[in-house]
């Protein structure tokens, strides 16, 4: 099978770093030639060890990594054709910007001037010029970042890696550099993939959005399918916007189940397809923060929607919304995102009884 | 009155803690009096003793070993090159300065490569820095019989250039190791991996990354090797053979000289080793402002 030049297969991949835990642990995945590709998970998941698996740094125990449709387990990164970019940026603290853009020509002996003027080029790209006589010490964070990627795009790989490129920037530039990221990997045309922990950066980002937990990937897919319809509960909590509450399934009839609510008469769901369900089995449902809605005891609920009975506990200004706390889940946090002028047309307050409402076909059974 | 000490106790410690945490009312802390008065204890029992020495080098030739003065010249540092009975102290010099920078380079490329080997953990690490550092322990002139006997043993002549570099290794490695781990400490490893990852082979990497960051860290192990050499006593004394360095010279001519050379030899290799101590914090801080400036800050 032709596959592009960044096309990445991993396959059955597996890194013990002391030969009892897996640190990745089976990963099968197929990210696309010129995709931007994020693996998100908590820090220990294994998602840099991936990255650093791709990039050559560390071998794989088992299985093979497949560039542009080549094992490329064993080969030095440049053989790849792959850059990493480092966490802290790694920028050669003794080099000027100049220098360390050119480092990749220089230990390929290509004369000065030459490299020079290839390393002005790029720093031209990427709006450094001016300050290609300085040292690394003498950067902003973003200015650090952007060396860093003029650093590792003038080697021309065909795929390049980024270990929470954004961490060490303040809220501010970070939302700012992860513009330039996108904008970056959508002119070199090139496959990204990039690591974080911050669902928001992912989902911001990303054509192609790996979900890991210990070692293993729980799902992966577009950002709004991982987003809105999390296969289990692992994913909908890790993305956060979703309420996760657990029961036990009461009865099950053809296209609903009903799941046993600490209040009320239970909560209807649809059946997910594929997902066998049983009366008894105990289950989790995800309904999306911003689906539901606060009514006040005493009105009709609407036909086909889902009431739970709940206290409010706290409530906090977010701006264009309101967060609404509810004590629902006798476990977790429920909560429930209203826009602003709806909210404040009838505000509630905390400690007031009311009912949390949604249709019943919003709500996801999860695995 | 026990009971209105025990009253006032607490007061008085109040008033002294909201008088020792503000200083600017009331001038500075008692406890600034205190502690600037044993730091010029301290300051003056350190350097006393050589100040005395430095002072009474610069005598005519009336001059004698104790207190008073007499006199103003450099009467004996001319007698000092120029006359025999003061010993070989030309030839002396030279062994130093020779032993010191062979001791020098050595310590300086085997604290190198043990500062690279110890970035990560290896099996029977600990056992190997211990027994590094374990030479610091051992009394200098016990480890100096030591290598005079073992040269014997094997049967070679021990010499300064062979037997005493031995010695001196001893004590300058440990030093020369443990200034390089402090300065392997602030080492970022992702720069190796960077270079690395750019094409550079394992030689380029050291070559254009890991010396040129590390190289302020390196002269202060190479000022610490000389230093150290350069005025070692104990090691060198059963290790040197026949032919004396500087400070063995010295210890002889405190046997035999009986004049104000004595003490002008003592300011000559002072200032010798002041030089070399300005030489390299010189090279480090030009090295550092060669980084710093080549542009103006902004």
């Amino acid at each position: 099978m032709e596959v592009g030049a960044g096309h990445i297969e991993l396959a059955g991949l597996v890194k013990s770093f002391d030969g009892f835990v897996n640190a990745v642990d089976g990963v099968n995945i197929k990210i696309p030639d010129g995709a931007y590709c994020c693996l998100l998970g908590p820090s220990g998941c294994g998602k840099t060890t991936i990255l650093r698996m791709i990039a050559g740094h560390d071998d794989p125990t088992a299985g093979e990594i497949l560039i542009g449709g080549e094992n490329v387990v064993g080969l030095p990164p440049v053989a790849r054709r792959t850059a990493m970019m480092f966490q802290s940026y790694a920028l050669f603290p003794h080099l000027s910007v100049r220098d360390n853009v050119a480092f990749s020509l220089r230990v390929r002996g290509i004369h000065k001037a030459d490299r020079n003027k290839a390393a002005d080029a790029m720093m031209e790209k990427v709006r450094l010029s001016e300050f290609a006589d300085r040292l690394p010490a003498q950067l902003s964070g973003g200015q650090q970042q952007r060396v860093a990627l003029a650093r590792a795009a003038i080697t021309e790989p065909r795929v390049l890696l980024l270990d929470e490129p954004l961490s060490a920037l303040d809220e501010f530039l970070r939302i700012q550099m992860r513009q330039e990221l996108r904008q970056m990997q959508r002119d070199l045309g090139i496959t990204f993939v990039h690591v974080t922990h911050t669902q928001l950066e992912a989902i911001a980002l990303a054509d192609l959005v790996v979900v890991m937990e210990k070692g293993k990937i729980r799902q992966a897919g577009p950002a709004r399918e991982v987003y809105a319809s999390p296969k289990d509960r692992y994913v909908a909590e890790f993305l956060g916007g979703q309420n996760v509450l657990s029961g036990q399934v009461r009865t099950v009839n053809g296209h609903h189940a009903v799941v046993a609510a600490p209040t009320g008469s239970g909560i209807t769901v649809p059946l997910t397809p594929g997902l066998h369900v049983d009366a008894g089995d105990p289950i989790a449902i995800a309904v999306r923060r911003d689906d539901i809605e606060i009514v006040r005891p005493g009105s009709q609920p609407a036909a086909d929607t889902v009431a739970v009975s709940s206290r409010v506990t706290a409530i906090e200004y977010q701006g264009y919304f309101v967060k609404v706390m509810l004590d629902a889940g006798s476990n977790a946090d429920f909560v429930v995102y209203v826009s602003e002028r709806k909210f404040f047309n009838d505000p509630v307050s905390v400690g007031e009884v009311v009912f949390a409402t949604w249709p019943v076909e919003v709500a996801r059974l999860l695995r | 009155m026990t009971a209105a000490q025990a009253v006032n106790v607490p007061a008085a410690s109040t008033a002294v803690a909201a008088h020792a945490i503000a200083p600017r009312a009331g001038g500075r802390p008692w406890t600034f009096y205190v502690l600037s008065a044993v730091f010029v204890f301290y300051v003056a029992a350190l350097y006393g003793p050589m100040i005395c020495i430095y002072i009474l080098s610069f005598q005519d030739v009336r001059g004698g070993l104790v207190f008073p003065m007499k006199g103003l010249s450099l009467h004996w540092f001319v007698d000092l090159f120029t006359q025999v009975r003061t010993g070989d102290v030309k030839g002396a010099f030279d062994r130093s300065v020779k032993l010191a920078v062979i001791v020098t380079i050595m310590t300086v490329v085997f604290s190198f490569l043990a500062g690279l080997a110890f970035r990560r953990r290896f099996a029977g690490d600990g056992i190997v820095f211990y027994l590094m550092i374990g030479s610091l322990v051992a009394p200098g002139l016990v480890l100096s019989l030591g290598v005079g006997l073992l040269m014997h043993f094997i049967g070679i002549e021990g010499t300064w250039y062979t037997s005493a570099v031995g010695a001196q290794l001893s004590w300058t490695l440990p030093f020369g190791v443990l200034v390089m781990f402090a300065v392997m400490s602030r080492f970022d490893r992702a720069w190796e991996e960077a270079a690395y990852d750019l094409g550079a082979t394992r030689w380029q990497t050291i070559r254009m990354v890991v010396i040129p960051i590390l190289a302020p860290g390196l002269v202060a192990v190479a000022l610490f090797g000389f230093t150290l050499s350069y005025d070692e006593f104990a090691r060198t004394l059963q290790t040197a053979g026949s032919l004396n360095t500087l400070p063995l010279e010295i210890w002889t001519m405190t046997l035999n000289v009986t004049s104000p050379s004595l003490y002008a030899l003592g300011t000559v290799t002072t200032i010798i080793s002041f030089l070399i101590i300005a030489i390299c914090l010189g090279t480090i801080a030009t090295m550092q402002k060669r980084r710093a400036s080549r542009v103006p800050a902004h």
